[in-house]
């Protein structure tokens, strides 16, 4: 509940900065030739004559019944381009997150094992050069290294290839519905499309949780209860793994979320680069052509996403700690 | 600050401040002695500080001259990185680059500095309202989809190179106020405080002198982190037409142009100032890492 | 044929993931069939009638849509298919009279639209009535050929349909010509029209409600539009491509690494230099056809200093790098459009060449004269909508501007927002590009150089003589007087060119490339893809 006043203030922020966006939508409705006249008639019927205030107070009154509007580059209703888009750029999101856990979390282990050592310091200089590189260099760089000089990966052409078909929507994530309908071609098809702009994105991410992971163990690998697992005799992957690594785990949930809520952001730019329907590059589009209402909604989609995985954070939380979970 | 300002319960507040910061020093030598990583990363800042200053005045050629003649040359002796579609060379571009993308780091992690440190300190010092209306304002910036933003203030206000340093300070505002925040609170009892109230100082000069210079460090690590984040930022938003103006030299920029020329096989357009950015944000990681194991070598263990 | 489960019976999906750019024959199969075509930006609007239709969506339109009559081709001596500006045949109609006061149209009796309902003469009548009143950019086009009252369409019979002119004017069949008065099937239209929206405007943007030789049957927005042949259409040969996928890819290099690749069949929207070294490696075909009647030029606002002194419009004109914008930006892939020989004299055509050429001592000599011997400051913008040759273009001009004295500050204006910045009329001096729909010299001068100073005539420019040229080119084409159109045209180009409110750069290209088995490309006066005509061997 303590989000709902910085939710107010996304509302706020987002409808201002907005307004002033120097493009004008009244121009872009009237078409080429429009007289001033014309253009007047047209601001009146699109409600831009009214103050600012009137103009919040009547988008406020839209919001409550669900409605953000329409977007002028794809000419739809701003909630159906958002619901259509946003498993797109979930799936891409999450994917990339589980590439990079994947790489870092052994990575940040394995430097807080042998800290010190050459193991440590190329840890931490390959997790850094990843966050160093701007996304869309390295997303480029991938298109043209994998697809144009080797051919090993597809045109990047969005999420499915041109020939296949989407399997029925369900969760509109291709990966859960491609199992659902037991299409496996399309499942293959839908993965092969993922693997390089999720890798641009896990690139870009592998430094924060590879720290955190160093980190966290180094602080439970000098723990009492680790101590006192050593010198009880058991092995040392023993310990490493299921007494330190447990216990290291709950910074790196934390830190995942923050991770995740900055690779949405992050996406903008991959979307781009690949062509990825996702409502990061609608979002982009839309802000380059003065296009108030879908920045809004993303805007305030991704705001109400940041919320909900604070709490999915929270609730995690809970169940890997137990401590938690007495005091609750 | 003359010394007569200065009533007779600062000087050991003064001793306290400068204390960590001595001893910094020595730690220091003793870090990059042991760390050969961030001793490396710091000789690369020196170099990128030594490009911005001089860079311009030692360049091989004008990095504004377009020459359509030599347009598109691969890397050789007379164009170390080769030219540009306009026949620019791209050695001297990037190297004056430097002062500009060092600029907009620079200032607007000073900015941000300023700006969330003081708003931080206040609220960790002050509580109450204080503390919830910077922490509303700090969460209200983090709900946002951060790029977004940025490209949302810079869109709106104009692309210039200020208004890409203050949307760049605004997005890292938050993390600024709360680290600030969470480091003012924990010393709001501190004896070192309590003596310079018990003395008379008033509040604001508690902040200035007391505060201030004992979070310093770890502000410091979060600068050079950050510093690293707004070259990136910039970047980004060059990529997507929002950069600074044309025929400026920025690294961003001429990796956004250099992008339509790698398919066709001019690699070297986008690679060298790509590098060259990757290289400077990969320093600045580096070293605000290195900076952390000097001013917090508990966490180090 | 549902693709996927003929692979799956066939069992040819063996593939590992790292290798799925191999074709299976079934993929092959569908292929060949299909035509699959990469652009920068996708419609978002199907309905050329409707409220703010991006350029893309005017591509959508035509190909769904029948008009009444349309471009006869006629072959170039290169080959390239290309419309005949004065040659048109019925399309829709399949005959038609034009008289002195009206013309008559008979409509083909078997033509159908895509639900199976009959076209009539009712469906013609709502179609233009409706053009000419949902007002903006269609009922202003439509007006552009003096087409504007809904009494000008009278049906005759079922199948016959007559259209009064208000006034002689040369250009009222041409407008039936181009993309806006596209027929369209009024039972289904009124069936989706509500009282807010009685020319179903909703609903046709969604949805293509025409007779024409593709239908929409699939289309994400911002993604992908397909397309599927009209099996029963008559109002041309029948298509030869049964699927047309329209894919979005926004990156350029993507777009010309997927053609390299063969992934994608076409595009038309690659930057210069790709089409350059395409044409150049001779991997995959490429027609460069000049935009008729467009014209790329640097335009100075007239109404203020300094460049209200058409001397400093001049010096600026001797000091434009013609020759390095041809070379670097577009990498000859333009007409140009300056430094004709001295003693050439003006012809009765537009677009044509001017006399200056880049000579900066008399660039110098000029502004000297004009009072700014040390130059001046000012600001260059541009549309970053199409940054890809605006910036170096702008680049060039401000560093050999400079070399006269005059320094400028490059302005980037966001696409939205350029069409409004034109509007205020405000910029001291900026590029930017002009085409019109209908290639005729005096329409091209009313847009641009006269004093009704519409939108297009961004220098502000008013000059009594040149507006009497214009009107009576105007009137002279209407009255069938050859001889004084002549004069007004050679008038009208000889002024544009001695006070240079705006300094032609080049004519462009329209460039497309497509694989080698692709044929049948179309230029038209759109511009856009005609893909009726596209074979696919």
């Amino acid at each position: 509940m303590t989000s709902i006043p910085s939710l107010i203030g996304v509302v706020i922020v987002s409808f201002l900065l907005t307004r002033v966006l120097p493009g004008d939508t009244a121009t872009y409705f009237a078409g080429p030739a429009a007289t001033p006249k014309a253009l007047e008639e047209v601001r009146k019927q699109l409600g831009l004559d009214k103050p600012l205030p009137e103009q919040f107070l009547r988008y406020v009154a839209d919001l409550t019944h669900g409605d953000l509007g329409n977007s002028l580059t794809t000419g739809q209703t701003v909630v159906g381009d958002i619901t259509s888009r946003l498993p797109a750029s979930a799936e891409l999101t999450l994917i990339g997150l589980l590439l990079a856990l994947l790489i870092a979390v052994p990575l940040g282990i394995l430097a807080a094992v042998r800290q010190g050592s050459w193991i440590d310091h190329l840890c931490r200089v390959v997790a850094t050069a990843g966050v160093s590189l701007p996304v869309f260099f390295t997303g480029l760089l991938l298109v043209y290294v994998f697809y144009f000089l080797l051919g090993w990966s597809p045109a990047p052409l969005g999420r499915l290839d041109i020939f296949f078909s989407e399997p029925p929507r369900i969760t509109g994530f291709l990966l859960v519905d491609s199992i659902i309908a037991r299409d496996w071609e399309v499942l293959r098809a839908a993965l092969s499309q993922l693997i390089l702009p999720a890798l641009t994105l896990a690139v870009f991410s592998l430094a924060p949780i590879a720290r955190i992971t160093r980190a966290s163990m180094l602080t439970a690998l000098s723990s009492d209860f680790v101590r006192t697992a050593r010198a009880s005799g058991l092995k040392p992957i023993t310990v490493t793994m299921t007494y330190a690594f447990r216990n290291a785990m709950l910074p790196v949930i934390t830190t995942l979320g923050m991770v995740f809520s900055f690779l949405l952001g992050a996406n903008v730019l991959v979307e781009k680069v690949f062509a990825w329907p996702g409502i990061g590059s609608y979002a982009v589009e839309a802000l380059i052509a003065s296009d108030f209402a879908p920045v809004q909604g993303f805007v305030l989609a991704m705001a109400i996403l940041y919320v909900i995985l604070n709490l999915a954070i929270d609730l995690l939380y809970g169940v890997i700690d137990p401590r938690v979970r007495v005091t609750t | 600050m003359s010394a007569s300002t200065i009533p007779d319960a600062a000087a050991p507040a003064g001793s306290q401040r400068l204390a960590p910061i001595k001893s910094l020093f020595s730690h220091a030598r003793y870090i990059v002695g042991d760390n050969p990583v961030t001793g490396l990363s710091f000789g690369l800042f020196m170099l990128f500080l030594v490009c911005a200053l001089i860079g311009p005045y030692l360049v091989p050629h004008d990095p504004l001259a377009s020459d359509t003649m030599a347009a598109l040359q691969r890397p050789s002796l007379r164009h170390l990185f080769g030219t540009d579609q306009l026949g620019r060379d791209i050695f001297s571009r990037v190297i004056v680059a430097t002062r500009l993308d060092m600029t907009i780091a620079i200032s607007s992690v000073a900015l941000v500095f300023v700006l969330g440190g003081l708003a931080g300190i206040a609220a960790g010092f002050y509580g109450g309202w204080t503390d919830r209306i910077v922490g509303r304002i700090g969460d209200t910036i983090m709900a946002f989809p951060l790029f977004v933003l940025a490209m949302g203030i810079v869109a709106a206000l104009g692309n210039t190179v200020t208004n890409i340093v203050i949307a760049t300070a605004i997005i890292n505002f938050p993390l600024y106020a709360r680290l600030a925040r969470a480091e003012a609170n924990v010393r709001r009892e501190a004896g070192f405080v309590q003596a310079a109230r018990l003395t008379g100082n008033s509040d604001a000069r508690i902040l200035l002198t007391q505060i201030m210079p004992n979070i310093l460090p770890i502000m410091m690590v979060q600068m050079s982190l950050t510093m690293g984040y707004a070259i990136l930022n910039a970047a980004g938003l060059s990529f997507i037409g929002l950069g600074v103006r044309p025929p400026t030299p920025e690294w961003g920029i001429m990796v956004a142009e250099g992008s339509a020329f790698i398919v066709s096989g001019e690699w070297w357009i986008a690679l060298f100032p790509g590098l060259t950015l990757m290289l400077a944000v990969f320093c600045f990681n580096l070293l605000g890492d290195g900076l952390r194991d000097i001013v917090d070598p508990l966490r180090r263990t | 044929m549902d693709r996927r489960n003929f692979i799956k019976s066939t069992g040819a999906a063996a593939a590992a993931i790292s290798a799925p750019a191999v074709f299976t024959s079934a993929q092959a199969q569908a292929r060949s069939e299909t035509l699959v075509i990469v652009s920068e930006s996708g419609p978002n609007n199907l309905d050329v009638m409707g409220v703010g239709t991006n350029v893309p969506g005017y591509e959508a339109s035509w190909n769904c849509y029948d008009r009444l009559i349309t471009h006869e081709m006629r072959t170039l001596s290169d080959g390239t298919q290309y419309y005949e500006r004065d040659k048109l045949k019925g399309e829709l109609a399949e005959d038609f009279v034009v008289g002195p006061d009206s013309a008559t149209f008979k409509l083909r009796k078997n033509a159908t639209f895509h639900d199976g309902a009959p076209v009539t003469a009712k469906d013609v009548k709502w179609s233009l009535d409706r053009s000419v009143t949902v007002g903006g950019f269609p009922t202003f086009q439509m007006s552009a050929g003096s087409l504007t009252k809904p009494e000008q369409f009278v049906i005759v019979d079922d199948h016959t349909i007559r259209i009064d002119f208000l006034r002689k004017d040369k250009l009222t069949i041409p407008d039936l010509a181009v993309i806006v008065p596209a027929i369209m099937n009024s039972e289904l239209c009124k069936k989706n029209a509500t009282a807010a929206d009685p020319w179903a405007l909703e609903f046709t943007k969604q949805n293509t409600a025409g007779g024409g030789a593709y239908k929409v049957v699939r289309w994400t927005p911002g993604t992908e539009v397909v397309f599927e042949r009209n099996e029963t259409w008559v109002s041309g040969p029948m298509p030869k491509t049964k699927r047309i996928i329209w894919r979005i890819v926004p990156s350029a290099g993507n777009r010309r690494a997927l053609l390299e690749r063969g992934d994608a069949d076409i595009s038309f929207d690659l930057p210069n230099k790709d089409f350059a070294e395409i044409k150049a490696s001779g991997k995959l075909a490429v027609v460069s056809t000049p935009y008729t009647s467009g014209i790329q030029y640097i335009g100075m606002n007239v109404t203020k200093p300094p460049f209200d002194n058409p001397k400093v419009r001049q010096a600026v004109a001797y000091a434009i790098p013609y020759q390095k914008i041809m070379d670097a930006v577009l990498f000859g892939l333009a007409k140009p459009m300056y430094g004709a020989a001295a003693d050439k004299a003006t012809e009765v055509a537009w677009p044509q060449p001017h006399k200056f050429n880049t000579d900066m001592a008399k660039a110098k000599a000029l502004l000297t004269e004009a009072g700014f011997p040390n130059g001046f400051e000012t600001t260059l913008s541009f549309d970053l909508g199409f940054a890809g040759v605006n910036e170096p273009l702008c680049v060039l001009v401000q560093e050999s501007l400079a070399q006269i004295g005059i320094k400028t500050t490059i302005n980037k204006v966001p696409g939205a927002n350029w069409r409004t910045e034109l509007n205020k009329k405000e910029l001291p001096l900026f590029t930017n590009i002009f085409s019109g729909w209908l290639n005729y010299p005096e329409y091209f001068f009313y847009w641009c150089y006269h004093g009704a100073n519409s939108v297009f005539n961004t220098s502000s420019y008013v000059s009594p003589p040149m507006d009497a040229f214009i009107e009576g080119a105007r009137d002279a084409a209407a009255a069938g007087d050859q001889a004084t159109y002549d004069k007004d045209v050679k008038g009208f180009v000889d002024l544009a060119f001695a006070e240079v409110p705006r300094i032609p750069l080049y004519q462009p290209y329209i460039n497309v490339a497509m694989q080698k088995n692709v044929s049948g490309y179309q230029y038209w006066f759109h511009r856009r893809l005609d893909y009726r005509a596209f074979v696919k061997s």
